[in-house]
């Protein structure tokens, strides 16, 4: 019942996602004030920022239902896990991408092996690996390996993030709680960036998990037609 | 390249990845349905 009500909301919630990325980057690009040193190339903060902070989510789902996976083993944990890992790669992988792309006009350099950047690599490698293992591995030992990877993988998600507090970096403090300061309106804009990108970041893996779930429902009519030997 | 330059590399970029992931879901999406409907006939 509750599956079939959350199927017919997709579409909806879906539209909904789509209007609010549409308003959110007409205001990062047009509304929110140009910062006074960098000029407009500061407005990449609006996505960069937001990408991360959704890459951390996802990665941070994927560790409760990696743990979620190993304590109950429930095959809807291990299709949450893996979707929302996959999720989480396509937005960690915007952050290493725009992340240069704003770093070469202010700071001169497009990459620097400072403590940010790097954990951050290793972070994408990390969760990267754990994908080329399931894609790659037929071992029915595959879940549970991958989970105690991701258990694994999870704990670079805090070095990542307190970085730029115990270490002396490349990488600007944060600008919320790190003793910087932002313009109002530039907190309003990124603050319905960051509630956007959320948005977006949980539809992907919603949609992600319904087509994993749909993947694992053609595997299991494909096994049961051949051990009643129905010709493919 | 100049200020608006980086910044519309780095927003083409993002549009990018997430219309082509996008995409990706899109396509396994439909591959799958066609592929339990066949199964689901062949079945039968």
């Amino acid at each position: 019942m509750i599956a079939s009500e959350m199927k017919r909301a997709f579409p909806i919630l879906a539209v909904i996602t789509a209007l609010l990325l549409a308003y959110s980057t007409y205001q990062a690009l047009v509304v929110a004030p140009t910062e006074r040193t960098m000029g407009d190339v500061q407005r990449i903060f609006y996505y960069h920022v937001p990408s991360a902070w959704t890459a951390f989510c996802l990665f941070f789902v994927n560790l409760i239902a990696s743990i979620v996976y190993l304590v109950r083993k429930n095959p809807k944990a291990d299709a949450l896990a893996v979707s929302s890992a996959e999720v989480g790669v396509v937005f960690c992988t915007i952050v290493l991408i725009t992340g240069p792309i704003w770093a070469r006009p202010v700071w001169g350099i497009w990459w620097t092996w400072d403590v940010r950047l790097t954990s951050t690599l290793v972070l994408w490698l990390i969760y990267v690996s754990y994908l080329m293992l399931r894609r790659f591995s037929d071992s029915a030992q595959t879940p549970v390996l991958a989970a105690v990877l991701a258990i694994f993988g999870a704990l670079d998600v805090p070095l990542v993030y307190f970085s730029i507090w115990f270490f002396r970096t490349q990488h600007p403090q944060p600008v919320i709680g790190g003793g910087g300061s932002l313009d109002p309106r530039m907190l309003h804009v990124f603050l319905l960036n960051l509630f956007t990108f959320s948005c977006f970041g949980a539809m992907l893996c919603w949609a992600r998990y319904r087509l994993e779930l749909l993947q694992r429902e053609v595997e299991e009519v494909e096994s049961l037609q051949s051990l009643r030997g129905v010709p493919q | 390249m100049n200020s608006k330059g980086f910044l519309y590399a780095a927003y083409i970029a993002t549009w990018l990845i997430h219309g082509l992931y996008i995409g990706v879901l899109a396509r396994g999406y439909s591959r799958l349905r066609q592929q339990l409907k066949d199964l689901n006939k062949s079945g039968k």
